[in-house]
Protein backbone atom coordinates (compact mmCIF):
# COMPACT_ATOMS: atom_id res chain seq x y z
CA UNK A 1 0.00 0.00 0.00
CA UNK A 2 1.18 3.45 -0.84
CA UNK A 3 1.54 5.72 1.97
CA UNK A 4 3.97 6.41 5.21
CA UNK A 5 3.73 4.65 8.89
CA UNK A 6 3.14 7.42 11.12
CA UNK A 7 6.25 6.84 12.50
CA UNK A 8 7.44 7.44 16.33
CA UNK A 9 4.32 7.16 18.87
CA UNK A 10 4.00 6.93 22.80
CA UNK A 11 1.08 5.50 24.44
CA UNK A 12 -0.98 7.56 26.71
CA UNK A 13 -3.12 6.73 30.04
CA UNK A 14 -6.21 8.09 31.24
CA UNK A 15 -7.49 7.18 34.83
CA UNK A 16 -11.41 7.30 35.80
CA UNK A 17 -12.54 7.69 39.08
CA UNK A 18 -16.17 6.85 38.02
CA UNK A 19 -17.49 3.58 38.68
CA UNK A 20 -18.53 1.45 35.64
CA UNK A 21 -21.09 -0.72 35.91
CA UNK A 22 -21.09 -3.88 34.07
CA UNK A 23 -23.01 -6.08 32.39
CA UNK A 24 -22.06 -9.27 34.36
CA UNK A 25 -23.52 -6.66 37.57
CA UNK A 26 -19.86 -6.19 38.46
CA UNK A 27 -18.71 -3.09 39.24
CA UNK A 28 -14.98 -1.60 38.61
CA UNK A 29 -14.96 1.58 41.08
CA UNK A 30 -11.99 3.04 39.27
CA UNK A 31 -9.98 1.81 35.75
CA UNK A 32 -7.18 3.29 33.67
CA UNK A 33 -7.50 3.10 29.91
CA UNK A 34 -3.91 3.16 27.73
CA UNK A 35 -4.82 4.68 24.52
CA UNK A 36 -2.82 5.91 21.27
CA UNK A 37 -3.95 8.94 18.78
CA UNK A 38 -2.61 9.97 15.98
CA UNK A 39 -2.82 12.77 13.27
CA UNK A 40 -4.70 15.91 14.62
CA UNK A 41 -8.43 16.28 16.16
CA UNK A 42 -9.37 18.89 13.86
CA UNK A 43 -11.42 22.62 15.20
CA UNK A 44 -14.96 20.70 15.13
CA UNK A 45 -13.38 17.69 16.27
CA UNK A 46 -15.39 16.19 13.88
CA UNK A 47 -12.29 13.89 11.96
CA UNK A 48 -11.98 11.51 14.89
CA UNK A 49 -11.96 7.21 14.04
CA UNK A 50 -12.07 4.80 16.75
CA UNK A 51 -10.17 1.16 16.06
CA UNK A 52 -11.04 -0.83 18.47
CA UNK A 53 -9.29 -4.20 18.43
CA UNK A 54 -9.85 -7.82 18.60
CA UNK A 55 -9.48 -10.86 20.74
CA UNK A 56 -5.67 -10.90 21.17
CA UNK A 57 -5.01 -6.78 20.49
CA UNK A 58 -4.37 -3.41 22.20
CA UNK A 59 -3.94 0.03 21.61
CA UNK A 60 -0.49 -0.09 20.12
CA UNK A 61 -2.28 0.08 16.08
CA UNK A 62 -0.08 2.14 14.39
CA UNK A 63 3.89 2.96 14.29
CA UNK A 64 6.38 2.31 16.61
CA UNK A 65 7.79 3.11 19.98
CA UNK A 66 11.21 5.04 19.42
CA UNK A 67 13.19 3.03 21.75
CA UNK A 68 11.48 -0.08 20.33
CA UNK A 69 11.70 0.18 16.47
CA UNK A 70 10.52 -3.17 15.94
CA UNK A 71 7.49 -2.72 18.04
CA UNK A 72 5.40 -2.06 14.87
CA UNK A 73 1.52 -1.19 15.67
CA UNK A 74 -0.87 -4.49 14.91
CA UNK A 75 -2.71 -2.53 11.91
CA UNK A 76 0.01 0.23 11.23
CA UNK A 77 -0.11 -1.17 7.12
CA UNK A 78 -3.62 0.37 7.29
CA UNK A 79 -3.09 4.23 8.96
CA UNK A 80 -0.42 6.75 8.16
CA UNK A 81 -0.57 9.42 5.48
CA UNK A 82 -1.92 8.68 2.58
CA UNK A 83 -3.19 5.60 3.95
CA UNK A 84 -6.64 4.36 4.29
CA UNK A 85 -6.83 6.18 7.91
CA UNK A 86 -5.32 8.90 6.41
CA UNK A 87 -3.70 10.84 8.90
CA UNK A 88 -3.20 13.58 6.98
CA UNK A 89 -7.07 13.86 7.31
CA UNK A 90 -8.38 12.27 10.50
CA UNK A 91 -7.65 11.57 13.93
CA UNK A 92 -6.80 7.63 15.19
CA UNK A 93 -7.51 6.50 18.51
CA UNK A 94 -6.96 3.25 19.70
CA UNK A 95 -7.09 1.61 22.95
CA UNK A 96 -6.60 -1.80 25.36
CA UNK A 97 -10.00 -2.87 26.37
CA UNK A 98 -10.78 -3.47 29.96
CA UNK A 99 -9.81 -6.60 30.79
CA UNK A 100 -6.75 -6.12 28.38
CA UNK A 101 -2.82 -6.89 29.61
CA UNK A 102 -1.38 -4.33 28.04
CA UNK A 103 -1.69 -1.52 30.31
CA UNK A 104 -5.62 -1.12 30.82
CA UNK A 105 -7.19 -2.44 33.94
CA UNK A 106 -7.43 -5.87 33.81
CA UNK A 107 -7.32 -9.15 36.14
CA UNK A 108 -3.47 -8.95 36.15
CA UNK A 109 -3.69 -5.09 37.70
CA UNK A 110 -3.86 -4.76 41.19
CA UNK A 111 -7.07 -4.06 42.85
CA UNK A 112 -7.00 -1.35 45.12
CA UNK A 113 -9.29 -3.19 47.57
CA UNK A 114 -6.57 -5.77 47.88
CA UNK A 115 -3.54 -4.97 46.92
CA UNK A 116 -2.77 -7.59 45.17
CA UNK A 117 -4.21 -8.55 41.24
CA UNK A 118 -7.77 -8.71 40.68
CA UNK A 119 -7.21 -12.08 39.09
CA UNK A 120 -10.39 -14.42 39.40
CA UNK A 121 -12.05 -11.65 40.95
CA UNK A 122 -11.79 -9.39 38.09
CA UNK A 123 -15.85 -8.55 36.95
CA UNK A 124 -16.86 -10.36 33.68
CA UNK A 125 -17.14 -7.68 30.89
CA UNK A 126 -19.01 -7.19 28.09
CA UNK A 127 -18.21 -6.01 24.45
CA UNK A 128 -21.60 -3.26 25.62
CA UNK A 129 -19.06 -2.32 28.57
CA UNK A 130 -16.06 -1.67 26.48
CA UNK A 131 -18.06 0.80 24.48
CA UNK A 132 -19.01 2.59 27.50
CA UNK A 133 -15.93 2.39 28.59
CA UNK A 134 -14.64 3.92 25.11
CA UNK A 135 -17.54 6.81 25.65
CA UNK A 136 -15.62 8.16 28.54
CA UNK A 137 -12.77 7.99 27.15
CA UNK A 138 -14.33 10.02 24.02
CA UNK A 139 -15.66 12.14 26.50
CA UNK A 140 -12.28 13.00 27.60
CA UNK A 141 -10.55 13.57 23.96
CA UNK A 142 -13.83 16.12 23.60
CA UNK A 143 -14.99 13.72 20.61
CA UNK A 144 -18.63 13.98 20.59
CA UNK A 145 -19.31 11.82 17.40
CA UNK A 146 -17.24 9.39 15.63
CA UNK A 147 -16.66 9.88 11.82
CA UNK A 148 -16.04 6.60 12.36
CA UNK A 149 -15.87 3.60 14.50
CA UNK A 150 -14.14 0.27 13.18
CA UNK A 151 -12.87 -2.95 13.70
CA UNK A 152 -11.87 -6.51 12.58
CA UNK A 153 -13.64 -9.32 14.09
CA UNK A 154 -14.19 -8.73 17.84
CA UNK A 155 -13.10 -5.17 17.24
CA UNK A 156 -15.76 -5.13 14.31
CA UNK A 157 -18.11 -5.89 16.80
CA UNK A 158 -17.57 -2.94 19.11
CA UNK A 159 -18.27 -0.83 16.16
CA UNK A 160 -21.67 -2.81 16.00
CA UNK A 161 -22.64 -2.18 19.27
CA UNK A 162 -21.39 1.56 19.54
CA UNK A 163 -23.78 2.23 16.46
CA UNK A 164 -26.63 0.65 18.60
CA UNK A 165 -25.51 2.36 22.24
CA UNK A 166 -24.68 5.73 21.25
CA UNK A 167 -26.37 5.80 17.74
CA UNK A 168 -25.74 9.99 18.21
CA UNK A 169 -22.20 9.23 18.39
CA UNK A 170 -20.79 7.12 15.27
CA UNK A 171 -21.56 8.78 11.89
CA UNK A 172 -19.92 5.93 10.17
CA UNK A 173 -19.66 1.65 11.69
CA UNK A 174 -17.21 -0.17 9.61
CA UNK A 175 -17.58 -3.63 10.08
CA UNK A 176 -15.15 -6.09 8.70
CA UNK A 177 -14.99 -10.19 9.29
CA UNK A 178 -17.26 -9.92 12.24
CA UNK A 179 -20.59 -11.78 13.26
CA UNK A 180 -23.90 -10.36 14.71
CA UNK A 181 -23.46 -13.20 17.56
CA UNK A 182 -21.23 -16.40 17.56
CA UNK A 183 -22.46 -19.90 16.26
CA UNK A 184 -22.55 -22.83 18.55
CA UNK A 185 -19.84 -24.18 16.60
CA UNK A 186 -17.58 -21.16 17.55
CA UNK A 187 -18.93 -20.86 21.07
CA UNK A 188 -17.63 -24.53 20.87
CA UNK A 189 -13.78 -23.67 20.05
CA UNK A 190 -14.16 -20.86 22.67
CA UNK A 191 -14.73 -23.24 24.85
CA UNK A 192 -11.98 -25.98 24.37
CA UNK A 193 -9.70 -22.53 24.75
CA UNK A 194 -11.09 -22.15 27.61
CA UNK A 195 -10.98 -25.53 29.30
CA UNK A 196 -7.31 -25.62 28.17
CA UNK A 197 -6.52 -22.34 30.49
CA UNK A 198 -8.87 -23.66 33.06
CA UNK A 199 -7.90 -27.32 33.37
CA UNK A 200 -3.87 -26.46 33.40
CA UNK A 201 -2.75 -27.19 37.15
CA UNK A 202 -0.53 -23.38 36.99
CA UNK A 203 -4.16 -21.85 37.00
CA UNK A 204 -4.83 -21.84 40.46
CA UNK A 205 -8.17 -20.54 40.33
CA UNK A 206 -7.07 -18.02 38.21
CA UNK A 207 -5.11 -16.48 41.09
CA UNK A 208 -1.77 -17.91 39.63
CA UNK A 209 -0.12 -14.09 40.23
CA UNK A 210 -0.20 -15.21 43.87
CA UNK A 211 2.01 -18.40 43.16
CA UNK A 212 4.15 -16.60 40.75
CA UNK A 213 3.62 -19.01 37.98
CA UNK A 214 1.28 -18.89 34.93
CA UNK A 215 -0.69 -21.66 32.71
CA UNK A 216 1.41 -21.32 29.84
CA UNK A 217 0.70 -25.10 28.85
CA UNK A 218 -3.39 -24.04 28.49
CA UNK A 219 -2.47 -20.91 27.22
CA UNK A 220 -0.42 -21.97 24.22
CA UNK A 221 -2.83 -24.69 23.52
CA UNK A 222 -5.62 -22.18 23.33
CA UNK A 223 -3.95 -19.95 21.15
CA UNK A 224 -3.24 -22.87 18.98
CA UNK A 225 -6.56 -24.21 18.60
CA UNK A 226 -7.65 -20.00 18.01
CA UNK A 227 -4.73 -19.56 15.62
CA UNK A 228 -5.76 -22.32 12.97
CA UNK A 229 -9.96 -21.20 13.29
CA UNK A 230 -8.09 -17.92 12.14
CA UNK A 231 -6.54 -19.53 9.45
CA UNK A 232 -7.37 -21.15 5.70
CA UNK A 233 -7.21 -24.86 4.78
CA UNK A 234 -5.37 -23.61 1.48
CA UNK A 235 -3.49 -21.39 3.12
CA UNK A 236 -2.52 -23.85 5.53
CA UNK A 237 -1.72 -26.00 2.62
CA UNK A 238 0.07 -23.78 0.88
CA UNK A 239 2.26 -22.37 3.48
CA UNK A 240 3.37 -25.92 5.02
CA UNK A 241 1.54 -28.83 3.45
CA UNK A 242 3.20 -32.52 4.68
CA UNK A 243 6.55 -30.81 4.63
CA UNK A 244 8.65 -32.66 7.62
CA UNK A 245 11.15 -31.17 9.43
CA UNK A 246 13.53 -33.58 8.69
CA UNK A 247 12.67 -35.76 5.50
CA UNK A 248 11.53 -39.04 6.91
CA UNK A 249 9.05 -39.74 9.61
CA UNK A 250 10.40 -40.55 13.71
CA UNK A 251 7.44 -42.15 14.45
CA UNK A 252 7.24 -39.87 17.63
CA UNK A 253 5.58 -37.76 18.97
CA UNK A 254 7.72 -34.89 18.91
CA UNK A 255 7.89 -31.87 15.87
CA UNK A 256 7.85 -33.61 12.63
CA UNK A 257 5.05 -31.70 10.38
CA UNK A 258 6.33 -27.86 9.82
CA UNK A 259 2.10 -27.26 10.57
CA UNK A 260 3.49 -28.67 14.34
CA UNK A 261 6.22 -26.71 14.66
CA UNK A 262 4.44 -23.41 13.59
CA UNK A 263 1.67 -23.88 15.75
CA UNK A 264 3.59 -24.79 18.87
CA UNK A 265 6.04 -21.62 18.14
CA UNK A 266 2.69 -19.30 17.74
CA UNK A 267 1.44 -20.71 20.87
CA UNK A 268 5.09 -20.29 22.74
CA UNK A 269 5.15 -17.17 21.93
CA UNK A 270 1.57 -15.70 22.44
CA UNK A 271 2.14 -17.68 25.62
CA UNK A 272 4.82 -15.39 26.71
CA UNK A 273 2.98 -11.96 26.84
CA UNK A 274 -0.42 -12.70 27.08
CA UNK A 275 -2.39 -13.02 30.34
CA UNK A 276 -4.71 -15.98 30.63
CA UNK A 277 -7.39 -14.38 32.31
CA UNK A 278 -7.68 -11.72 29.70
CA UNK A 279 -7.55 -14.44 27.52
CA UNK A 280 -10.70 -16.23 29.23
CA UNK A 281 -12.47 -12.79 29.68
CA UNK A 282 -12.03 -11.74 25.62
CA UNK A 283 -13.40 -15.54 24.66
CA UNK A 284 -16.29 -15.08 26.86
CA UNK A 285 -17.30 -11.72 25.56
CA UNK A 286 -17.47 -13.21 22.49
CA UNK A 287 -19.34 -15.82 23.21
CA UNK A 288 -21.93 -13.33 24.56
CA UNK A 289 -21.85 -10.62 22.33
CA UNK A 290 -25.65 -10.73 20.52
CA UNK A 291 -27.05 -7.22 20.63
CA UNK A 292 -30.12 -8.57 19.21
CA UNK A 293 -31.13 -10.32 22.78
CA UNK A 294 -32.49 -7.23 23.19
CA UNK A 295 -34.93 -7.27 20.80
CA UNK A 296 -35.99 -10.92 21.04
CA UNK A 297 -33.47 -11.98 18.53
CA UNK A 298 -34.87 -9.63 16.01
CA UNK A 299 -31.52 -8.05 14.56
CA UNK A 300 -33.70 -5.71 12.05
CA UNK A 301 -35.64 -3.93 15.13
CA UNK A 302 -32.19 -3.85 17.02
CA UNK A 303 -30.22 -2.23 14.45
CA UNK A 304 -32.88 0.45 13.61
CA UNK A 305 -31.92 2.07 16.64
CA UNK A 306 -28.98 2.74 14.94
CA UNK A 307 -28.18 6.12 12.76
CA UNK A 308 -24.85 5.34 11.28
CA UNK A 309 -23.82 5.00 7.41
CA UNK A 310 -22.29 1.23 7.41
CA UNK A 311 -19.44 -0.58 5.65
CA UNK A 312 -19.31 -4.81 5.88
CA UNK A 313 -16.83 -6.52 4.61
CA UNK A 314 -15.99 -10.28 4.55
CA UNK A 315 -13.83 -12.71 3.69
CA UNK A 316 -14.19 -15.41 1.13
CA UNK A 317 -11.81 -17.50 2.93
CA UNK A 318 -13.23 -17.19 6.69
CA UNK A 319 -14.40 -20.03 7.93
CA UNK A 320 -14.74 -18.54 11.38
CA UNK A 321 -16.78 -15.59 10.71
CA UNK A 322 -18.03 -16.80 7.09
CA UNK A 323 -19.41 -13.96 4.69
CA UNK A 324 -22.90 -15.58 5.09
CA UNK A 325 -22.96 -14.23 8.72
CA UNK A 326 -21.58 -10.27 7.86
CA UNK A 327 -24.44 -10.82 5.48
CA UNK A 328 -27.09 -11.37 8.20
CA UNK A 329 -25.90 -7.87 9.27
CA UNK A 330 -26.44 -6.76 5.92
CA UNK A 331 -29.99 -7.90 5.41
CA UNK A 332 -31.06 -6.19 8.77
CA UNK A 333 -29.57 -3.06 8.54
CA UNK A 334 -31.00 -3.16 4.64
CA UNK A 335 -34.07 -4.06 6.06
CA UNK A 336 -34.12 -1.32 8.47
CA UNK A 337 -33.26 1.30 5.87
CA UNK A 338 -29.42 2.35 6.41
CA UNK A 339 -27.12 3.02 4.27
CA UNK A 340 -25.38 0.20 3.79
CA UNK A 341 -22.02 -0.97 1.24
CA UNK A 342 -21.07 -4.80 1.64
CA UNK A 343 -17.52 -5.88 0.10
CA UNK A 344 -16.65 -9.55 0.02
CA UNK A 345 -13.00 -9.64 -0.21
CA UNK A 346 -11.83 -12.87 -2.13
CA UNK A 347 -8.21 -12.72 0.31
CA UNK A 348 -6.77 -16.38 1.02
CA UNK A 349 -5.72 -15.75 4.82
CA UNK A 350 -8.73 -17.09 6.23
CA UNK A 351 -9.92 -15.29 9.38
CA UNK A 352 -6.58 -12.95 9.57
CA UNK A 353 -7.15 -11.36 6.05
CA UNK A 354 -8.33 -8.62 8.04
CA UNK A 355 -5.37 -7.93 8.95
CA UNK A 356 -3.28 -8.14 5.48
CA UNK A 357 -2.13 -5.40 3.10
CA UNK A 358 -4.43 -5.79 0.07
CA UNK A 359 -4.77 -3.28 -2.61
CA UNK A 360 -8.33 -4.27 -3.34
CA UNK A 361 -9.29 -4.60 0.27
CA UNK A 362 -7.74 -1.68 1.32
CA UNK A 363 -8.91 0.25 -1.46
CA UNK A 364 -12.50 -0.45 -0.79
CA UNK A 365 -11.72 0.92 3.01
CA UNK A 366 -9.83 3.84 1.40
CA UNK A 367 -12.84 4.85 -0.95
CA UNK A 368 -15.69 4.45 1.26
CA UNK A 369 -13.73 6.79 4.35
CA UNK A 370 -12.99 9.57 1.16
CA UNK A 371 -16.84 10.02 1.14
CA UNK A 372 -16.88 10.75 4.39
CA UNK A 373 -17.64 14.26 5.18
CA UNK A 374 -15.84 15.86 8.00
CA UNK B 1 -30.09 11.82 -30.49
CA UNK B 2 -27.60 12.25 -27.65
CA UNK B 3 -28.28 10.65 -24.40
CA UNK B 4 -26.65 11.46 -21.18
CA UNK B 5 -24.85 8.96 -19.61
CA UNK B 6 -24.77 7.12 -22.98
CA UNK B 7 -26.93 4.09 -22.52
CA UNK B 8 -30.42 4.91 -23.85
CA UNK B 9 -31.98 2.47 -21.73
CA UNK B 10 -31.35 4.01 -18.63
CA UNK B 11 -33.34 7.05 -19.94
CA UNK B 12 -36.24 4.59 -20.74
CA UNK B 13 -35.82 3.23 -17.09
CA UNK B 14 -35.09 6.69 -15.46
CA UNK B 15 -38.46 8.04 -16.96
CA UNK B 16 -40.22 5.21 -15.31
CA UNK B 17 -39.13 6.18 -11.65
CA UNK B 18 -40.71 8.79 -9.61
CA UNK B 19 -38.96 10.94 -7.07
CA UNK B 20 -37.94 9.12 -3.47
CA UNK B 21 -38.56 5.98 -4.86
CA UNK B 22 -37.04 2.70 -2.92
CA UNK B 23 -34.78 1.27 -6.57
CA UNK B 24 -32.76 -1.68 -6.84
CA UNK B 25 -30.01 -1.92 -9.48
CA UNK B 26 -29.30 -5.79 -10.39
CA UNK B 27 -25.55 -5.69 -11.73
CA UNK B 28 -25.51 -1.56 -11.36
CA UNK B 29 -21.81 -1.99 -12.39
CA UNK B 30 -20.12 1.04 -10.99
CA UNK B 31 -22.98 2.66 -10.20
CA UNK B 32 -23.42 5.25 -13.19
CA UNK B 33 -27.63 4.59 -13.50
CA UNK B 34 -27.82 5.36 -9.42
CA UNK B 35 -26.18 7.83 -9.43
CA UNK B 36 -27.89 9.35 -12.09
CA UNK B 37 -31.39 8.70 -10.39
CA UNK B 38 -30.36 9.85 -7.04
CA UNK B 39 -29.25 12.84 -8.34
CA UNK B 40 -31.84 13.44 -10.92
CA UNK B 41 -34.66 11.89 -9.01
CA UNK B 42 -34.29 11.82 -5.61
CA UNK B 43 -34.34 8.03 -5.35
CA UNK B 44 -33.21 5.76 -2.50
CA UNK B 45 -30.60 3.42 -4.19
CA UNK B 46 -28.78 -0.25 -3.58
CA UNK B 47 -26.58 -1.72 -6.16
CA UNK B 48 -25.93 -5.56 -6.59
CA UNK B 49 -22.37 -6.07 -8.31
CA UNK B 50 -20.34 -9.04 -8.55
CA UNK B 51 -17.24 -7.59 -9.99
CA UNK B 52 -14.35 -6.13 -7.38
CA UNK B 53 -13.27 -3.43 -9.29
CA UNK B 54 -16.93 -1.82 -9.65
CA UNK B 55 -18.16 -2.40 -6.14
CA UNK B 56 -14.69 -0.43 -5.36
CA UNK B 57 -16.19 2.22 -8.20
CA UNK B 58 -19.57 2.08 -6.92
CA UNK B 59 -18.18 2.56 -3.23
CA UNK B 60 -16.05 5.57 -4.64
CA UNK B 61 -19.00 6.96 -6.28
CA UNK B 62 -20.94 6.99 -3.12
CA UNK B 63 -23.25 4.28 -3.73
CA UNK B 64 -25.42 1.67 -1.75
CA UNK B 65 -23.32 -1.76 -3.17
CA UNK B 66 -23.57 -4.61 -1.96
CA UNK B 67 -21.31 -7.02 -3.86
CA UNK B 68 -23.18 -10.34 -4.42
CA UNK B 69 -23.93 -13.00 -7.12
CA UNK B 70 -27.34 -12.57 -8.56
CA UNK B 71 -27.13 -16.24 -9.49
CA UNK B 72 -27.59 -16.96 -5.57
CA UNK B 73 -30.83 -14.84 -5.39
CA UNK B 74 -31.33 -11.58 -3.74
CA UNK B 75 -31.38 -13.16 -0.12
CA UNK B 76 -30.47 -9.94 1.78
CA UNK B 77 -33.52 -8.18 0.44
CA UNK B 78 -36.33 -8.29 2.43
CA UNK B 79 -40.02 -9.00 0.34
CA UNK B 80 -41.16 -5.83 -1.41
CA UNK B 81 -38.40 -3.62 -0.17
CA UNK B 82 -38.42 -1.58 -3.52
CA UNK B 83 -40.36 0.17 -5.97
CA UNK B 84 -38.76 -0.83 -8.58
CA UNK B 85 -35.82 -3.49 -9.04
CA UNK B 86 -33.68 -2.59 -12.39
CA UNK B 87 -31.92 -5.51 -14.73
CA UNK B 88 -30.25 -4.04 -17.46
CA UNK B 89 -28.71 -5.88 -19.79
CA UNK B 90 -27.69 -8.49 -17.74
CA UNK B 91 -31.06 -11.12 -18.17
CA UNK B 92 -29.05 -12.79 -20.96
CA UNK B 93 -25.81 -13.06 -18.76
CA UNK B 94 -28.40 -15.03 -15.66
CA UNK B 95 -28.55 -18.76 -15.98
CA UNK B 96 -31.40 -18.70 -13.97
CA UNK B 97 -33.72 -16.99 -15.79
CA UNK B 98 -37.40 -17.93 -13.87
CA UNK B 99 -35.44 -17.64 -10.66
CA UNK B 100 -34.23 -14.26 -11.17
CA UNK B 101 -37.58 -12.95 -12.18
CA UNK B 102 -39.37 -14.30 -9.22
CA UNK B 103 -36.93 -12.54 -6.69
CA UNK B 104 -36.93 -9.55 -8.64
CA UNK B 105 -40.65 -9.51 -8.48
CA UNK B 106 -40.54 -10.99 -4.55
CA UNK B 107 -38.05 -7.66 -3.50
CA UNK B 108 -39.78 -5.22 -5.76
CA UNK B 109 -42.93 -4.04 -6.47
CA UNK B 110 -41.78 -3.33 -10.46
CA UNK B 111 -39.58 -5.08 -12.59
CA UNK B 112 -37.89 -3.36 -15.07
CA UNK B 113 -35.54 -5.53 -17.21
CA UNK B 114 -33.80 -4.69 -20.65
CA UNK B 115 -32.24 -7.13 -23.07
CA UNK B 116 -30.45 -6.59 -26.14
CA UNK B 117 -32.91 -8.50 -29.29
CA UNK B 118 -31.36 -11.37 -30.62
CA UNK B 119 -33.90 -10.83 -33.52
CA UNK B 120 -33.02 -7.83 -34.46
CA UNK B 121 -32.51 -7.65 -38.38
CA UNK B 122 -29.27 -6.99 -38.48
CA UNK B 123 -28.57 -10.05 -36.03
CA UNK B 124 -30.63 -11.81 -38.17
CA UNK B 125 -28.55 -11.02 -41.38
CA UNK B 126 -25.29 -11.81 -39.56
CA UNK B 127 -26.38 -15.54 -38.84
CA UNK B 128 -27.80 -15.82 -42.12
CA UNK B 129 -24.28 -14.36 -43.54
CA UNK B 130 -23.21 -17.27 -41.26
CA UNK B 131 -21.62 -15.46 -38.19
CA UNK B 132 -22.80 -14.37 -34.81
CA UNK B 133 -24.10 -11.39 -34.57
CA UNK B 134 -21.64 -8.13 -32.78
CA UNK B 135 -23.69 -4.92 -32.78
CA UNK B 136 -23.91 -1.63 -29.96
CA UNK B 137 -26.47 -4.22 -28.12
CA UNK B 138 -24.36 -7.23 -28.55
CA UNK B 139 -21.09 -6.38 -28.58
CA UNK B 140 -19.07 -9.42 -27.91
CA UNK B 141 -17.70 -12.46 -29.94
CA UNK B 142 -18.71 -15.34 -29.24
CA UNK B 143 -15.86 -17.12 -27.22
CA UNK B 144 -15.61 -14.23 -25.02
CA UNK B 145 -19.60 -13.44 -24.23
CA UNK B 146 -20.61 -12.93 -20.89
CA UNK B 147 -24.20 -13.84 -22.73
CA UNK B 148 -25.44 -17.87 -21.29
CA UNK B 149 -29.30 -16.91 -23.36
CA UNK B 150 -30.24 -15.72 -26.42
CA UNK B 151 -33.98 -14.45 -27.13
CA UNK B 152 -36.57 -11.99 -28.62
CA UNK B 153 -38.75 -9.64 -27.50
CA UNK B 154 -41.40 -12.74 -28.93
CA UNK B 155 -39.45 -15.13 -26.68
CA UNK B 156 -39.35 -12.92 -23.40
CA UNK B 157 -43.35 -12.00 -23.55
CA UNK B 158 -44.04 -15.98 -24.11
CA UNK B 159 -42.24 -16.32 -20.84
CA UNK B 160 -43.63 -13.78 -19.19
CA UNK B 161 -47.18 -15.03 -20.07
CA UNK B 162 -46.08 -18.60 -19.22
CA UNK B 163 -44.96 -16.96 -15.55
CA UNK B 164 -47.97 -14.69 -15.06
CA UNK B 165 -45.99 -11.67 -15.31
CA UNK B 166 -47.75 -8.81 -16.45
CA UNK B 167 -46.02 -6.30 -18.96
CA UNK B 168 -46.97 -2.80 -17.94
CA UNK B 169 -44.90 -1.02 -20.14
CA UNK B 170 -42.13 -2.04 -22.91
CA UNK B 171 -39.98 0.42 -24.87
CA UNK B 172 -38.47 -0.59 -27.48
CA UNK B 173 -35.02 1.26 -29.44
CA UNK B 174 -32.84 0.86 -32.29
CA UNK B 175 -28.91 0.93 -32.34
CA UNK B 176 -29.01 4.35 -32.16
CA UNK B 177 -31.44 4.84 -28.94
CA UNK B 178 -34.28 5.63 -30.81
CA UNK B 179 -37.54 4.41 -30.20
CA UNK B 180 -38.89 2.16 -32.51
CA UNK B 181 -42.49 1.34 -32.72
CA UNK B 182 -43.29 -0.89 -35.59
CA UNK B 183 -42.26 -3.92 -36.09
CA UNK B 184 -40.46 -4.03 -32.89
CA UNK B 185 -39.06 -8.06 -33.11
CA UNK B 186 -37.45 -6.90 -36.40
CA UNK B 187 -36.28 -3.41 -35.53
CA UNK B 188 -35.49 -2.77 -31.96
CA UNK B 189 -32.13 -3.87 -31.03
CA UNK B 190 -32.65 -3.23 -27.35
CA UNK B 191 -35.88 -3.72 -25.06
CA UNK B 192 -36.74 -2.03 -22.20
CA UNK B 193 -39.68 -3.76 -19.89
CA UNK B 194 -41.53 -3.25 -16.91
CA UNK B 195 -43.00 -6.01 -15.05
CA UNK B 196 -45.62 -6.65 -12.13
CA UNK B 197 -47.51 -9.84 -11.30
CA UNK B 198 -50.79 -9.83 -9.84
CA UNK B 199 -50.71 -10.27 -5.78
Amino acid sequence: MPGQSVGAVEAQRAHFEQPLHLRSGGVLPAYDLVYETYGTLNAAKSNAILVCHALSGHHHVAGHYADQPDNIGWWDNIVGPGRPLDTDRFFIVGLNNLGGCHGSTGPSSINPATGQPWGADFPMVAVNDWVHAQARLADRLGIDSWAAVMGGSLGGMQALRWSITFPERVRNAIVIAAAPKLSAQNIAFNDVARQAILTDPDFHGGNYYAYNTRPLRGLRLARMLGHITYLSDDQMGEKFGRELRNSAFSFGFGVEFEVESYLRYQGDKFAGYFDANTYLLMTKALDYFDPSREDDGDLKATMARSQANFLIASFTTDWRFTPARSKEIVAALLASGRNVSYAEIDLNFGHDSFLMDDAHYHGVVDAYLRNIKL
Amino acid sequence: MTHTLGRPDFEVIAGWVAPGDRVLDLGCGDGTLLKHLIETRGVNGVGVEIDDANVLSAIANGINIIQGNLENGLEVFADQAFDHVVLSRTLQTVRHTEGILREMLRVGREAVVSFPNFAYWKNLRSVLDGRMPVSEDLPYQWYDSPNVRFFTLLDFEALCERMGLIIRERSVLDEEGNPVTDEVNFLGSLAVYRLTQQR
